[in-house]
């Protein structure tokens, strides 16, 4: 019998749950039986009310999409190394879903026959497929096996409407419980907390629970100074606990917390105190079980122990964004939601670096550049950001340099992996001339204001866009007024930024036809980024700061307090501002359509209506850049 | 016995007539490799066979042919590249039985092969010498549908042939077991279904079309 490909299939395997729990030759056997499928983007592997198959399958390659019946709603979208179409086969069902691949994919299929005897002999493999089952999703280990750890959840929506998810959910609890013992001090308790970051800690006493210690407790009674800092924990603990069995549905763990009027419920073997305690569970451990809201994804976040565990809940703050665009909330709110949002995930990649790398040597700081500097960011785009650091004395230069490159290429994978791809100017942290000591910065900085060139006037206009991150923002400021005391003793400067604000190619034609790319890889696709947004970016930065203003980076705000400003032209600038927030909507959704970042536009599939709006912008634009002609006296081509 | 030349396997290639108008849900097709001692089919041996099966986009791993030919013939100097020696962990059976337990698991499926002209002559060549008739199965290469997926444009000429290195990179499958029988004709038949989605190739196009279409 030949096994090189049953090789290759078990190396694959064994990278999964459940299948990293097998033996090599229990894997090798199973992997034996695979059938390895290939599906072209957009054909179905199995479709709703569909008799089973003998096999469920696991993604090699690509991905697929689980969608109710006949195109409806996505309710998941599974990806390499994930399961799916397990459950009907072993309730002997007919699958309740469709699945599609997604993107050209290969699949294996593994045989249910041979895998049933595995969830038998495997205690593992059969928690997993249980779980599975439960969770209602493919992939308990995903999500929940620690409160901070959660996957792809279903769209709230449909969900809901279609079957009353919460009512046969189980809730999942911490396990890596937080506890102290009676007579541990209320400080050291509140230390406990603040080190996991939890807002409650049991007393335990020989494993029993004896009370537990909330936020509210050491707000009232510790800080009201009813009890000294050092007070034991049995002296301001909440008792008797109020326990719960282990299993219990989220419907039921709601309800108990209601009743009770708390917001943690301890769960022990038996629902009773004189058990063990297996697992806490907290509002938002419930919260994050059932649906989005900003406020739970910035806690997951900021929970998060892996960078890879990141990227589920980044697919979820896109979820988010698409109900808010479809719900039409305001751009300006979204925009601001979604990019405190982004922010909280690149701060949490570069503090779990931190932890890999080891404390920084000297204060720094980290910088978010381009769009998400300005707080536009809504798609995964290109990741731009910089690093500035403390001076060192020059014999420790080489040593702190060197830790901070590390650090830096550190965290620009990881925000790699969570979904920012490398930016192919490289202008990252991890390239040593974006990574560098302020005085030095403050160098480069001098250099490209007095001699601005066509490159220097683009480094520069990325830096008067820049949003500090995580570090010391002392560093930043410190930088940043170092740029504003240069630009005011060199007015051509702002020269400079005018003409290059108007040297993208205009977005459309003698006879107001959208001009489209005429050659490369986009050819006859509209540049929505080049030829509209940027223009609006460019001209929104050079008129705020020739104004001096210097705390707004994003440009629909700019425009507003130019409005401000400018009492005489406040209808053109608040036009401005509208239009630069429809095009990044309109630039958004079609992102979020094509799974792209949205930038190159295919005419044709734009409506009338939709193509109308952007020609709007289209002249707005045009008076903008006749406005910075003038005002700045900069003749351009392009006009 | 007539020995069979160049041109009849043109004949092969090129006749419609015997090619049968099924659909390519419903035929079998044998994604086969071999490695040989070196590349002149009337002196070289071929020193392993592998063969990989799909059938409607879906390749069963148990179905799967790996056999390794004991040898009298041997070439050291193609030694590094498949690394199989003269005598090796992989058990060995006589080159008449090699070929016959091939005819065996090909039965009448359509074979893709990667440049196949090559590993269906060395076939042909070895059959000869044991008195067996040529296979007769309809063949197809990936080579040459490879070559129907790319752009003509005047920017970018087409090279005379491109190697299984360059299809696997281009459609990012794992290079893992190059060079073995088996690990390239399944690195050949992932690369097959991916051409096949890329000319597309439905479910109901027939086998008459798609053979048409590799010429």
């Amino acid at each position: 019998m030949s096994n090189r490909i049953v090789e290759r299939v078990a190396d694959f395997l064994r990278r999964y749950p459940p299948f990293n729990e097998l033996t090599a030759k229990d894997l090798k056997h199973l992997s034996s039986g695979v059938d390895i499928l290939y599906k072209d983007k957009g054909t179905y592997i199995f479709k709703e009310n569909e008799p089973a198959h003998d096999f469920f399958y696991v993604i090699q390659r690509g991905a697929v999409a689980l969608r109710m019946g006949d195109g409806g709603e996505i309710i998941d979208i599974c990806d390499e190394g994930d399961l799916f179409g397990l459950r009907p086969l072993m309730a002997g069902e007919n699958y309740k879903l469709e699945a599609v691949s997604q993107e050209e994919s290969i699949l294996y299929a593994i045989p249910i026959s041979e895998f049933r005897p595995l969830i038998q002999s495997y205690e593992e493999v059969g928690n997993f497929v249980i779980e599975s089952f439960a969770s209602n999703t493919r992939n308990p280990y995903s999500r929940f096996t620690n409160a901070d750890s959660i996957g792809l959840l279903p769209p709230r929506m449909s969900i809901r409407a279609e079957t009353p998810f919460t009512e046969i959910l189980p809730i999942h609890p911490r396990k890596d419980l937080v506890f102290c013992t009676p007579q541990t001090p209320a400080q050291e308790v509140a230390t406990l907390m603040t080190a996991h970051n939890v807002g409650s800690v049991l007393v335990l006493s020989e494993g029993l629970p004896e009370g537990i210690i909330t936020d509210k407790d050491l707000r009232n009674k510790v800080v009201t100074g009813r009890h000294p800092i050092d007070a034991p924990a049995s002296e301001i603990m909440t008792r008797p606990v109020i326990t719960y069995p282990a299993k219990m549905t989220i419907t039921q763990a709601q309800l108990a917390m209601m009743k009770n009027g708390i917001g943690h419920l301890c769960l022990t073997e038996d629902g009773t105190t004189d058990t063990p305690v297996v697992g806490i569970l907290s509002k938002y451990d419930l919260m994050l079980a059932l649906g989005n809201s900003p406020e739970v994804l910035l806690r997951a976040i900021k929970r998060t122990r892996k960078i890879k565990r990141l990227k589920p809940i980044r697919n979820r703050v896109e979820y988010l964004l698409k109900g808010y665009l479809e719900n039409n909330i305001p751009m300006s709110i979204t925009m601001k939601l979604i990019a405190e949002l982004n922010d909280a995930c690149i701060k949490r990649v570069i503090e779990l670096s931190l932890r890999k790398e080891g404390k920084a040597p000297v204060e720094f700081a980290w910088l978010a550049m381009g769009s998400q500097g300005r707080g536009e960011q809504l798609l995964h785009t290109d990741q731009d950001n910089a690093l500035v650091y403390e001076d060192v004395p020059e014999g420790e230069s080489e040593k702190v340099q060197q830790y901070f490159h590390q650090l830096a290429v550190r965290v620009n994978k990881g925000l790699k992996t969570i979904g920012y791809e490398y930016c192919p100017a490289d202008m990252m942290a991890s390239n040593p001339n974006w990574c560098k000591p302020l005085g030095a910065w403050k160098k480069t900085v001098t250099g490209w204001i007095h001699n601005p060139g066509k490159e220097e006037v683009l480094l520069s206009s990325i830096f008067f866009d820049f949003n500090f991150t995580y570090g010391t923002r002392s560093l930043v400021t410190e930088l940043s007024n170092h740029i504003f005391s240069n630009v005011d003793s060199y007015p051509m400067f702002y020269y400079h930024l005018a003409s290059g604000a108007l040297q993208n190619p205009s977005p459309s034609g003698f006879f107001r036809q959208f001009l489209l790319e005429q050659d490369g890889e986009h050819k006859d696709f509209f540049d929505l980024k080049r030829r509209v947004l940027m223009p609006f970016t460019d001209a929104a930065r050079v008129l705020i700061l020739s104004h001096q203003v210097r705390s707004i980076n994003n440009t629909a705000e700019r425009f507003e307090k130019l409005a401000e400003l400018e009492a005489n032209n406040r209808e053109f600038f608040l036009s401005c501002s509208y239009a630069t927030k429809a095009l990044l909507k309109f630039r958004t959704k079609q992102g979020l359509l094509h799974t792209d970042s949205g930038r190159f536009i295919a005419l044709d599939t734009l409506s009338k209506e939709e193509k109308i709006k952007l020609k709007r912008t289209f002249k707005i634009l045009k008076e903008l850049q006749e406005l910075i002609s003038l005002r700045f006296k900069v003749t351009s081509r392009v006009l | 016995m007539k020995m069979w030349t160049r041109e009849d396997w043109k004949a092969l290639f090129s006749s419609d007539s015997r090619i049968p108008e099924r659909a390519v849900s419903t035929v079998c097709f044998a994604v086969i490799d071999s490695e040989t001692t070196g590349l002149d089919p009337t002196k070289d041996r071929i020193l392993s066979l592998g063969g990989v099966k799909i059938i409607h986009g879906r390749i069963a791993v148990r179905d799967t042919l790996e056999i390794f030919i004991a040898q009298d013939h041997f070439d050291a100097s193609s030694v590094p590249i498949h690394g199989i020696l003269k005598t090796g962990p992989n058990a060995r059976i006589p080159e008449k039985q090699a070929l016959v337990q091939l005819g065996s698991y090909l039965e009448d499926a359509v074979l893709v092969g990667h440049h196949i002209g090559f590993d269906l002559e060395m076939i042909r060549q070895a059959r000869g010498r044991h008195g067996l008739p040529p296979l007769q199965n309809i063949a197809l290469d990936t080579g040459r549908l490879y070559r129907k997926t790319l752009l003509k444009t005047p920017l970018l000429p087409k090279k005379p042939s491109y190697s299984l290195d360059e299809l696997a990179k281009k459609f990012d499958i794992s290079c893992k077991d190059r060079h073995t029988a088996l690990g390239d004709a399944y690195i050949t038949a992932l690369a097959f279904m991916h051409l096949l989605g890329q000319l597309n190739i439905k479910s109901d196009t027939s086998l008459r079309d798609l053979v048409r279409m590799a010429r």
